[in-house]
Order: structure tokens, then C-alpha cells, then sequence
């Protein structure tokens, strides 16, 4: 135990953001983990860096709230001089930068995504290393590894706000069945020329995956030690 | 040094007892007392176009230039004192390397205007520099659309529909107030920018035309004017200025 506490506090995670016809959805499980230890069984890995661009966060949670926070500052003093709204772009360069020059120091990977007028939405991976990727959609964290082929398959080009919606909670939730270091909730956050809608499925709500048993009825976790006995048909 | 007022133009670092700082005067009228530069916004894009005496007659043409690109989406013309004014324009081009290399997106033509006459108004502050002797025009193509900008030696910036400085500049801006900017195209505009070069140009010395242009017929990039259609708009001004000569 003493052990497994003394480990970097990680976010072995499952996030992701994919572009659909007028802006991007991001999502991303809830799981903080010191080794088999989950320090925040609730936490929020979907950062805001400017009114419409979000970062996804993946590695180490010191390192990533304070990358985010860099970028926050920095974007925050440019919107000044610009007079107007960043753009996802220019917010994805940024935190690339940052990433890269200081990738010896950093455990980083992040998602950064959101709306501006000129690009609609876009999405963009800013991996370990510090490379910069635009791309329509993309996952990442160690529950990414059992939702390739999912995400491969289903992601199409031009999909509706609400597939699109439905797409990332249910690879969310298939990589949270899998990975070990993913779970609790689901946050998705849509984001579109009308402005930022967040949503949170709780844990007990998420659908199962193949091979997974039913979760337990929320009626049963109310009453304490009722068990099967309880459970309605 | 007799008499209130005097003795006050030696320094910029110095205001005069009527609020004044000569040295900046002054360089506006190194400005003022050059070829004339004038900028157009049409409804494409945006046309410079420079009136250029020419000093000697072994000068090889056009290599005396005074509109350069600063970006692919940007351009400067400068009035005044020509090698103050390839100062401004390496500092425009190291602006928009920079920004480009930070932010990854061309830099906004309000933001290099901005800082261009941040770095202009340096040269204003200080008892150990003289303000640049130069007036620049800045014509910018990006997300917002074309955009002119003036940068005066004084470090202040504004921005145009279309504006004329140095020696013809009063002319220039009621021959421009008179033109429906937002009616014309760029491929219109330098026509009637060499009509107006040509009308402000009242000395029988000649002068030699530098246009360059960003619009759609550019690849919305900055570009001197085709050799040409540079030809024809001199030919057609020429003509245009022959006519009314013929009327008076």
C-alpha cells in the first residue's frame, strides 16, 4: 500500500474528441489513479482553455492541469491583443509548443478541440511527444489502446450532433469496461457555434458492454445490505 | 535660443511649452516632402501604388522599390526616407515570421498594424534616436477581409479606405474621396490609382510608377501589378489625363 501511494498521481484514462457537421464533441472518463488506488473516482479531465476550446488531458495530472493552466494564460494575453476570439488553432500550437520544448520534463498527451468561425469545429492530438495533428476525430490514454477498431468503424464524416454524441459515450464506454485505469463517469462536452453544452453520465447509467454484467440497480444501493433479496424482477 | 518656443526641437524626449515634439513634426515632414504613395481598399482586395522620381537617368528602373512583401497575405509601401523604411519593413517581416511560428496562423492585419507602430513609436521616446522619416502603407488580406493601414512616423496607426501620403497627398485623398470604393474591383483600382498618380504629378520631371496589389486576381496574395497590366493603366492614365487637359 505505502508503496503503490508513493506513485505519480496519473490519469490513466480514456479521453477523445471527434468533429461532426458544426462543431466537435469531446469526452473523457473520470478516473484518477496513484497505482491501483483511485485518488478521484469523479474527476474532470475536459479543462477549458478559452471560452470555445477545451484540452483533454492524458499522463500525469500535475503535468497536464499545469500545462493547461500555462495555456490558459498565454491564450488569455493574446485575446487581448487580438481583439476577438482565438482560434483552435492558434490554442493547439500553443500547448504543442509547450509540449514539445519541454518534453523530456513532461508526461503529456493531450486532445485539443473547439469551434471558431473559421474553421467551424476542428480537432487536433497533441501526443507525447510534442507533434501536432489535426485530425476529425482522435482518442488517447491508456483505455484508447481497446477502441481503435471501434472508433475506426463508426466515426463517420458529417454526422448529426446527437450520433455524434452517442458515438463518444459508447466508445468511452467500451474502453472503461476494458482498461483497468479507466472508470467512473462519462463527461462529454459539445461544443458549436451556439456555445458549450456539458453533460455527465453517472457510473450506475452507463450501459453495459459485451460480456459485462448488468450494474446494479440504483434502488439496491440505497438500501443498505439488501441485496438480491430486494431486486425487482 | 531667444524668443518662447525655441530650442525645444533637439530631443524627442523633450515636449515644447505648447505641447509639441518637433522631431516627430519634423520626420512627418521628411513624409510629407517625398513622392507621393497612395492605397485604395476596393471591394476584392487592396491596391499601393507609388510615384517615384526618378533621380538620375542611368538609374536602371525599378530598382529603386518601395513596395515589398511582408507575408504572402501582406504588404508595405513606404513614403519618406527610403532606407528608414526597409528598417519598418524587416521589422513587419519579422513580425509576421514570429507570429506565425508562436500562433500558427498568419498574423492579423490589425495586430502586425498594431505592432508596427508600436516599434515606430520607439524611435520617439528616447533623447539617444530620431523617429524614422517614413509613413508606411499597409495592405493586409486575411480572415476579415482586405485592410489598409497607415503607420505615421509618430508611432500613430489607422486604417483606411483609402488614404494618400507624401508631396501630391491632398490632391490624391479628394480624387480618392470622389471614387465608389466599394463598387470597383482591384483590376478597376489600379487604373484609376495611376490616374491619380499622374494628375497629383504636376512637374515636368518624370517618374517612374511602382503598383502592387492583394486580391483575388493575386491568388489573394502580395504582388507588384503585372508588368502588363502596369502598362496599360499607365497608357489608359496618360490618355485619361490628355483628355482633360484638352477640355481646360
Amino acid at each position: 500500500m505505502e508503496a503503490e501511494l508513493n506513485q505519480a498521481v496519473s490519469l490513466g484514462t480514456t479521453i477523445m474528441a471527434a468533429a461532426y457537421d458544426g462543431g466537435v464533441v469531446l469526452g473523457a472518463d473520470s478516473r484518477t489513479s496513484t497505482g491501483n488506488y483511485v485518488a478521484n473516482r469523479v474527476t474532470d479531465k475536459l479543462t477549458p482553455l478559452t471560452d470555445k476550446v477545451y484540452v483533454c488531458r492524458s499522463g500525469s495530472a500535475a503535468d497536464t492541469q499545469n500545462l493547461a493552466a500555462y495555456v490558459q494564460l498565454y491564450l488569455h494575453q493574446h485575446q487581448m491583443e487580438l481583439g476577438g476570439d482565438v482560434s483552435v488553432r492558434t490554442a493547439a500550437r500553443l500547448a504543442q509548443q509547450i509540449v514539445y520544448s519541454n518534453k523530456a520534463m513532461l508526461q503529456a498527451g493531450l486532445i485539443v478541440a473547439g469551434w471558431d468561425a473559421r474553421d467551424n469545429g476542428s480537432v487536433y492530438g497533441v501526443p507525447l511527444g510534442g507533434t501536432l495533428l489535426k485530425v476529425p476525430f482522435t482518442i488517447g490514454g491508456s483505455g484508447s489502446a481497446y477502441i481503435y477498431g471501434f472508433c475506426d468503424k463508426n466515426w463517420k464524416p458529417g454526422m448529426s450532433e446527437a450520433d455524434c454524441h452517442a458515438f463518444v459515450v459508447k466508445a468511452v464506454s467500451h474502453a472503461m469496461a476494458r482498461d483497468g485505469s479507466s472508470g467512473g463517469c462519462i463527461r462529454t462536452i459539445v461544443i458549436n457555434k451556439d456555445g458549450v453544452k456539458r453533460h455527465f453520465l453517472p457510473n450506475n447509467e452507463i450501459l453495459a458492454a459485451y460480456g459485462e454484467l448488468q450494474p446494479p440497480l440504483p434502488a439496491s444501493i440505497a438500501v443498505g445490505g439488501g441485496g438480491a433479496a430486494e431486486m425487482s424482477p | 535660443m531667444s524668443g518662447i518656443g525655441t530650442g525645444y526641437d533637439l530631443s524627442t524626449s523633450t515636449f515644447s511649452p505648447d505641447g509639441r515634439v518637433f522631431q516627430t513634426d519634423y520626420a512627418q515632414k521628411a513624409v510629407d516632402n517625398s513622392g507621393t504613395v497612395v492605397g485604395i481598399v476596393c471591394n476584392d482586395g487592396v491596391v499601393l501604388g507609388v510615384e517615384k522620381p526618378i533621380v538620375s537617368k542611368m538609374l536602371v528602373e525599378g530598382s529603386n522599390r518601395r513596395a515589398y512583401a511582408v507575408d504572402r497575405h501582406a504588404g508595405v509601401a513606404v513614403a519618406g526616407v527610403a532606407a528608414d523604411g526597409r528598417q519598418i519593413v524587416n521589422r513587419a517581416v519579422q513580425e509576421a515570421v514570429s507570429y506565425k511560428n508562436l500562433y500558427g496562423d498568419a498574423i492579423p492585419g490589425r495586430v502586425l498594424a498594431d505592432r508596427l507602430a508600436s516599434y515606430v513609436h520607439l524611435f520617439s521616446l528616447y533623447w539617444y534616436s530620431r523617429p524614422y522619416g517614413t509613413a508606411s502603407l499597409l495592405a493586409v488580406y486575411d480572415d476579415d477581409g482586405p485592410q489598409l493601414y497607415l503607420i505615421e512616423p509618430s508611432g500613430a496607426g489607422h486604417r483606411f479606405f483609402g488614404t494618400a501620403v507624401g508631396k501630391g497627398r491632398q490632391a490624391a485623398k479628394t480624387e480618392i474621396e470622389r471614387l465608389k470604393l466599394h463598387e470597383i474591383s482591384c483590376e478597376q483600382g489600379i487604373n484609376e490609382v495611376a490616374k491619380i498618380l499622374h494628375s497629383v504629378h504636376d512637374e515636368e520631371k518624370p517618374f517612374e510608377m511602382e503598383l502592387a496589389w492583394i486580391c483575388e486576381a493575386s491568388g489573394r496574395e502580395f504582388k507588384r501589378v503585372p508588368a502588363e497590366l502596369a502598362a496599360a493603366a499607365e497608357r489608359q492614365a496618360k490618355a485619361a489625363l490628355a483628355d482633360s487637359d484638352m477640355e481646360d
